[in-house]
């Protein structure tokens, strides 16, 4: 039982350390693993001061912004498909991003910057989330597929605005704008709010898995056997809204990681929630690593959208792995 | 060994006036049917019954406590209800579906032990679906799938079984198989309790007998003094004819 999980999490692991290695190293100077390995312990015979500021102060910050992200979004996707039982739940698709998105470029085009944007993304993704919710819960109860009709719905109004928010603008924002709507980890300031709340789901989480588990066969079968369905759906739906929002508030709109790492996980590792949950973190967190890196390195100076290289990495790969699948 | 009983229950289907209050004791080693035809509500009592549904009025007890006031997991670990329709979540295997009977039982941090793995195997084992236990459930047939509901309530070992058409899609081999089961948690001391659409398995398994109308009138009482062609035509609203094999009677729908 141990191993079953401890080996694919161990991995997974390693991925995620390579990857925050390679993180550090690659950029418009090359560090190699020896001086990183000077910075991080404090040898100041190797480590010129220098490497010691790109390191630290530029390379890990932004790293490590972008291993939470990452996290937070997958698992964040992983919980909305088990709510819905869905494979096409995600919070993006949930409206969650539009929302933030309006939230952000309204902040842009008042002029606003840096934390105003921020709060403002994130109370446009908890008035999204909690709009989605009132509507598809109605004066009945709610269904999962009325919950994600109702999201999908919300989400392509959303665009609209968006689209029109953006025609309305002038043309100096536009390139912040859209920056900002394909996803950009140039924004991220400090690393460890995100980190820490992904560190605290994790733990949360994982005594939660089993119900996961039972609740992802149906939400009648999960009460005959002692679950407390609606409850354990709310903390859901919350914690799933209140991760993106982290993420999005860090990052801007990053699409596709939240559908993508659940999915690759599931076809690779099966369906016990225990393993695929933390697993989502860590691999959800290695994939915006490596396209955050390359995403900085591919044309530099210049910088690309991170949400692009996601795209870009994830929709080949997925489709291999399903094609692969049966 | 647990009780179920209900108190002035009436429950609640949409669109109905009223019915007959219920009170129904099901003691342990007792085989309950219920009959009655489409619509009448069979369904949702037995939902009723395992706390999934709120009743119109008066309530259910599981040994004497009302049972909304009791906490799901101890629910659980005494009542298991097999659904007649199942939804399908997202795939797993046999094994997987079977063990999750033992989710009442494991606290948060646990996992499933071998001994919660031993009586997934045997349930599996006794459903006669073992040989499938690394197959998704989502690929086999709806009498095997049927099978693998009733192992994994085997598998949660109540104490009160709620069975929905227990024996829907199954051959002829495994019905008699799995009410030969039912007879065996009820000779063990735990109460059954079983919707029937076959009035012939009712009277060959049961020893009381539940009469759902669809305007939610309701008799019950033993088997015997349930099962008389007169009540049954009227419940059913078809002629039959009754003969008898094997010291059973043996109900037979005739035209006109």
């Amino acid at each position: 039982m141990l191993t079953r999980l401890g080996l694919p999490l161990g991995l997974l692991l390693l991925a995620a350390l390579g990857a925050l290695l390679v993180a550090l190293g690659v950029g418009s100077a090359q560090i190699s693993p020896a001086q990183i390995w000077a910075v991080v312990t404090g040898d100041g015979e190797q480590g010129d001061a220098l490497a010691r500021i790109m390191v630290l102060e530029l390379r890990l910050p932004r790293a490590l912004s972008a291993f939470a992200v990452g996290g937070l979004l997958a698992v964040a996707g992983a919980l909305m498909q088990v709510l819905l039982r869905n494979p096409l739940a995600d919070p993006y698709v949930l409206g969650l991003s539009g929302g933030a998105s309006i939230g952000a470029l309204a902040a842009m085009l008042a002029g606003l910057g840096g934390l105003a944007i921020s709060s403002s993304a994130f109370g446009g993704a908890l008035f999204s989330t909690f709009l989605v919710f009132g509507l598809a819960h109605g004066s009945g109860s709610w269904t999962p597929s009325r919950l994600l009709l109702t999201g999908v719905v919300v989400a392509a109004g959303w665009g609209a605005v968006i689209t029109l928010m953006l025609a309305l603008s002038p043309a100096e924002r536009l390139p912040g704008m859209l920056y900002w709507l394909m996803g950009d980890l140039s924004y991220a300031r400090t690393p460890w709010p995100p980190l820490l709340l992904l560190l605290a789901t994790c733990v949360v989480l994982i005594p939660l898995g089993r119900s996961l588990n039972v609740l992802a066969r149906g939400p009648q079968q999960a009460a005959a056997l002692g679950v407390a369905v609606k409850p354990l759906e709310w903390c859901i739906y919350v914690a799933a809204s209140l991760l993106t929002a982290a993420a999005v508030t860090t990052a801007g709109s990053i699409g596709f990681v939240g559908l993508v790492v659940p999915h690759m996980l599931r076809l690779l590792l099966g369906n016990d929630q225990r393993l695929i949950l933390p697993a989502c973190a860590l691999a959800g967190g290695t994939l915006l690593v490596l396209a955050d890196t390359l995403a900085r390195t591919m044309i530099a100076p210049e910088q690309l959208p991170v949400g692009v290289i996601t795209a870009l990495l994830g929709v080949p790969t997925f489709l291999f792995l399903l094609y692969r699948s049966r | 060994m647990s009780v179920l009983s209900t108190h002035d229950l009436i429950i609640d289907v949409p669109g109905r006036e009223s019915g007959t209050p219920l009170n129904i004791t099901i003691q342990p080693g007792q085989r309950w049917g219920v009959l009655g035809p489409n619509g009448a509500g069979k369904t949702t009592l037995l939902h009723t019954l395992a706390g999934l549904h709120a009743p119109r009025s008066g309530e259910v007890r599981l040994d004497g406590q009302p049972m909304h006031q009791q906490h799901r997991r101890y629910i659980a670990q005494r009542l298991g209800l097999i659904f007649q329709d199942r939804q399908d979540g997202f795939p797993a295997s046999v094994l997987e579906t079977a063990l999750i009977g033992r989710h009442p039982y494991l606290s948060a941090w646990q996992m499933e032990g071998a001994a919660d793995y031993q009586r997934a195997e045997e349930a599996l084992q006794r459903l006669d679906v073992a040989h499938l236990r690394d197959r998704l459930v989502s690929t086999l047939s709806g009498g095997e799938r049927q099978r693998v509901a009733i192992a994994t309530v085997l598998t949660q070992a109540p104490s009160v079984w709620l069975a929905d058409e227990p024996t829907n899609h199954l051959d002829l081999h495994h019905q008699s198989s799995v009410m030969t089961l039912m007879a065996e948690q009820a000779a063990s001391g735990h109460a059954v309790m079983m919707c029937l659409h076959d009035l012939n398995l009712a009277a060959r398994w049961c020893d009381h007998v539940l009469l759902l109308y669809p305007n939610g009138e309701a008799c019950w009482g033993t088997r015997d003094s349930m099962l008389v062609p007169s009540a049954l035509e009227k419940l059913y609203r078809q002629r039959l004819t009754v003969v008898e094999v094997d010291g059973a009677p043996v109900f037979v729908p005739i035209n006109g």
